[in-house]
């Protein structure tokens, strides 16, 4: 293997191999596809947050001339194993996948799909939707986690028992999970401290806000295989949620990826996929397009979730941290299944504490069921808890750098989990935060204040394979199911010229169907590229190791003897004897074991955690509340950046969404749980007037596995935003925010309330 | 009804061709493009003019294709982002989006694309803040501008 200044592609910035595609406007997108007699599809929406569905009447629908196929729950098939859950990176249960496809007794949000509709143009199918007579009898809307627990709320399931390792429960409630993890003494941690900080605090729910709304197309062939093209982050979790649903076998299940205009965790689960197929089926084989408008991203996708957060941090005069409490209440929306994990994990990461307690709530409402949302469950819980350790650190009299540094994690300490952590670079990050002029520089004039939060992400390890294929001529095609989400194509490309070493130009990465290339699990969870480059180092390893056979039988002497380097193979006693590259290859195809095809995959490994640090700049105005930021710049240690100006834009987008989470974005429901600002002028996402130049400092210290040490660069960025924009906004008002987003408005009032700050 | 409302004839030009069609009136000149002409390239973000996916040239205009009619485009030129390279000569704009890595899943791209070249045609040396005002009506949101402004930067410094 190259020592780091050997490599010659990996850690070059090298331009994205899809980028022509995407800036003359030829990549194709979910909504892009075109075929000879395809239909349209276009859904009837639940008007209510919480209704039961007592009749409906699609009779009008079917006679509306060009309407092919109509479409309730009940033509969804009853799933055989409703035991089965999905992973992905928030679990959910299959029965609830389903009714979450189609609304069954109940509509449990406003969005949920209670009828389908395919026709011969989008119009059509439309004006039929809008002629499907629904009779709903409302019931009382639940609409946020502190009113769901409530004794009296309205149940969403009648069948839903909190999961507890206590004693079960005998009575249904809407919290679907209760868990409880910790260490130490917690009593004796407080009697310890010098100095104890509580408080409490509130987000709203958001969105992933991926520019290209979800889209699909899926036809069923004659023998019944079923093709759908999909823009989803993970082709293989879309054909075991698609089998189980449908039932269908997997081989008769083939699912293609479209290019994907962003996902952020948000396109993960099955939406529209298993509508299209069911459409397609019933209008006797019709390709079936269906393809949502942004009103019903909104309603009708998986956000991420909000959360009810108290945090309690006691600490020593001399600032160490003696003991760590928090209690997370986390909106799944309608059905089980909010990040309660990922955010038990990021709550107290960064610090070291022998005295720790978790308790994590799972609680449904009358909301969309969420999906994952970058680092999911993470930003929340990274608000409540940096601004807390801010409050900590002014009150033992630290300089809150120093204080984080006096309390950082180092290798071999242990997580919220009670597990080891590896080699991680948070010291290494915050001693260059130390010497940075964001951190050093002085920040001058009224109304102006800087913060500082960190963040913490495990990220996820599962499934990866690759296939390398070295042709006649020497080139090379790699074949993966791993969906190229924020660029793995040209990440691989680097990845598998180094250890082929061959020159990059030779290398070609295809993305192919789920029945092309072996299993690969989803593209999420900071796992893609640096998983990959063990899939990629193992195929590499198998292909050479096939190129030495043929070259040995070429050269007369026994694999084991034939050395490899730079397209040389030669005999390691006598290297005159040596055959290249292409020759090898050429004879590859007719002799011996064949052609060279190298398998690489990769099952269990050990997590890459990530540590990200977020400086901020901002100016508040006083009269108005408003937040204007001056600077920021984001520290993260990503242990090899294989591409960096690809991992440069993964931190400086993960910020900006932060960014955006913490200032503008909200979900806003009426009282009765009907979303008021479905569209893009209304939910205020982040443009580019908004923003000041978002400044990366990449740490590389290299992560305990894997050929370069890389770790996954992907959700960390989003976890310290909101703290470091809160903690500024302290210094520059001498206000503490405890809810998101700090709106104007939200900023005003929180200053009227603490008589206009400092 | 769609049935009883009669299609009118559209006559424009689109990336330098002549085209002659009938189209709904109701058809928005994003759908023209794609459904009937099947030019994919311009996206369909909001269907509401909130996120600039959607920009095309009209007359040397910068305008989102959802919230135009077809018919509006009667008797103009049209750019779409297939029309903008020069065979296989890339414009400056697309060529500095993809030397500065100033796109991700490219989704807003042909949008920021024709939004920029519209708005430098205009103003060929702007200020940072008046590019971040000339681009603002482009949603991005995987990239937090930072490379996209570079990038263009990167031409109007030439």
């Amino acid at each position: 293997m190259a020592t780091v200044q050997d490599r010659k592609y990996v850690g070059q910035s090298v331009e994205k191999v899809d980028a022509l595609e995407r800036v003359t406007g030829r990549a194709q997108y979910g909504a892009d596809l075109y075929m000879s007699g395809m239909l349209h599809a276009k859904a009837l929406r639940s008007p209510y947050a919480h209704a039961r569905i007592k009749n409906i009447d699609t009779s009008k629908a079917e006679q509306v001339e060009g309407v092919k196929a109509v479409i309730t729950h009940k033509d969804l098939p009853v799933p055989s194993d409703t035991a089965t859950s999905f992973g992905g990176e928030l679990m959910i249960a299959l029965k609830d996948l389903q009714r979450l496809t189609m609304a069954h007794d109940k509509a449990l949000f406003d969005g949920h799909t209670v009828a389908v509709v395919a026709a011969t143009s989008p119009d059509v199918a439309e004006q039929a939707a809008s002629l499907i007579q629904v009779e709903y009898e409302p019931l009382p809307p639940v609409g946020d986690v502190v009113s769901a627990m409530d004794d009296s709320a309205a149940l969403l399931h009648e069948d839903l028992f909190t999961k507890t390792l206590g004693d079960p429960p005998t009575k249904a409630s809407n919290v679907a999970t209760y868990l409880e993890d910790g260490r130490g003494d917690m009593e004796q941690a407080w009697k310890d401290s010098d100095v104890v900080v509580e408080d409490t605090y509130d987000t709203l729910m958001v969105h992933q806000g991926y520019l290209e709304p979800q889209a699909c197309v899926a036809r069923v062939d004659g023998d019944g295989t079923v093709n759908i093209w999909t823009s989803n982050q993970g082709t293989y979790n879309v054909q075991r949620q698609l089998s189980a649903l449908l039932d269908l076998p997997q081989d008769k299940m083939i699912v293609t990826p479209m290019e994907i205009g962003g996902g952020f965790g948000g396109k993960i689960y099955t939406i529209l996929e298993p509508l299209a197929i069911l459409l397609s089926k019933k209008s006797g084989g019709a390709p079936v397009k269906m393809v949502m408008d942004r009103n019903e991203v909104f309603r009708g996708t998986g956000p991420g979730s909000p959360a009810h957060l108290t945090v309690k941090v006691g600490a020593k005069n001399d600032g160490t941290i003696t003991g760590c409490y928090v209690r997370m209440v986390y909106d799944a929306g309608a059905f089980p299944g909010s990040p309660i994990a990922g955010a038990t994990v990021v709550s107290f990461g960064p610090y070291k504490c022998e005295n720790m307690r978790l308790e994590a709530y799972d609680v449904v409402t009358n909301k969309p069921r969420v999906q994952a949302y970058r680092a999911p469950g993470g930003t929340p819980v990274g608000f409540a808890v940096e601004t807390v350790m801010d409050m900590v650190a002014e009150k033992v009299g630290m300089d809150p750098l120093q204080f984080r540094k006096h309390n950082a994690v180092v290798e071999g300490d242990l997580m919220t989990n009670n597990r080891p952590l590896n080699s991680i670079g948070l010291t290494e990050m915050l001693d260059e935060i130390e010497k940075h002029p964001c951190w050093t520089s002085t920040l001058e004039g009224p109304n102006r204040g800087r913060g500082l939060a960190i963040g913490f992400w495990l990220g996820a390890t599962l499934t990866s394979s690759s296939v390398i294929m070295v042709h006649a001529d020497g080139t090379v095609t790699v074949t993966t199911g791993q969906v190229d989400l924020t660029g793995i194509r040209t990440t691989m490309k680097q990845m598998t010229a180094e250890e082929l070493q061959i020159p990059i130009e030779d290398v070609n990465v295809r993305v192919v169907d789920t029945n092309s290339a072996p299993y690969t699990d989803l593209s999420a969870g900071s796992r893609s590229t640096w998983t990959q480059s063990i899939a990629i180092q193992r195929a590499a390893e198998s292909a050479i190791s096939q190129m030495k056979a043929h070259a040995a039988e070429q050269l007369k002497v026994e694999p084991e003897d034939v050395e490899y380097a730079d397209r040389r193979f030669w005999v390691r006693e006598d290297p005159e004897q040596a055959m290249g590259w292409f020759d090898v290859a050429r004879n590859s195809v007719r002799r011996g074991n064949g052609p060279v095809c190298g398998e690489g995959s990769v099952t269990r490994v050990q997590s890459a955690p990530t540590f990200g640090a977020n400086v901020a700049d901002v100016e508040v105005d006083p009269g108005t509340g408003k937040v204007k930021l001056l600077r920021y710049t984001c520290f993260q240690d990503v242990g090899c950046a294989i591409n960096p100006v690809q991992v440069e834009g993964q931190i400086q987008g993960g910020a900006v969404q932060g960014i955006g989470w913490s200032l503008y974005e909200y979900y806003h429901y009426d009282e009765k749980g009907v979303m008021r600002n479905p569209s893009l002028l209304d939910y205020r996402m982040p443009t580019a007037l908004d923003l000041p130049m978002i400044d990366t400092v990449l740490i590389e210290k290299p992560a305990s596995e894997g050929p370069y040490g890389a770790r996954g660069v992907g959700e960390v960025p989003i976890v310290p935003p909101p703290g470091a924009i809160a903690n500024a906004i302290y210094q520059a008002t001498g206000v503490r925010m405890n809810k998101l987003p700090m709106t104007p408005e939200n900023v005003f009032w929180a200053l009227k309330d603490n008589g206009n700050g400092k | 009804m769609e049935q009883t409302i009669r299609k009118a004839p559209l006559q424009c030009r689109v990336n330098g061709q002549q085209v002659e069609m009938l189209v709904k009136p109701w058809q928005t000149l994003l759908e023209v493009l794609r459904d009937e002409l099947r030019l994919t390239g311009t996206k369909e973000g909001c269907s509401n003019g909130n996120c600039g996916a959607c920009t095309v040239i009209i007359d040397g205009q910068a305008v989102d294709s959802c919230l135009t009619l077809g018919l509006e485009a009667d008797g103009h030129e049209v750019t779409t982002i297939e029309g903008l390279a020069n065979g296989a000569e890339l414009h400056p704009v697309q060529q500095a989006f993809m030397e500065n890595g100033a796109l991700q899943c490219g989704f807003c791209t042909p949008g920021f694309i024709m939004s920029t070249k519209a708005f430098l045609d205009k103003h060929p040396k702007p200020t940072e803040t008046e590019l971040r005002t000339g681009i603002a009506g482009n949603l991005c949101r995987c990239t937090g501008y930072d490379k996209i402004i570079k990038a263009i930067m990167s031409i109007t410094e030439k």
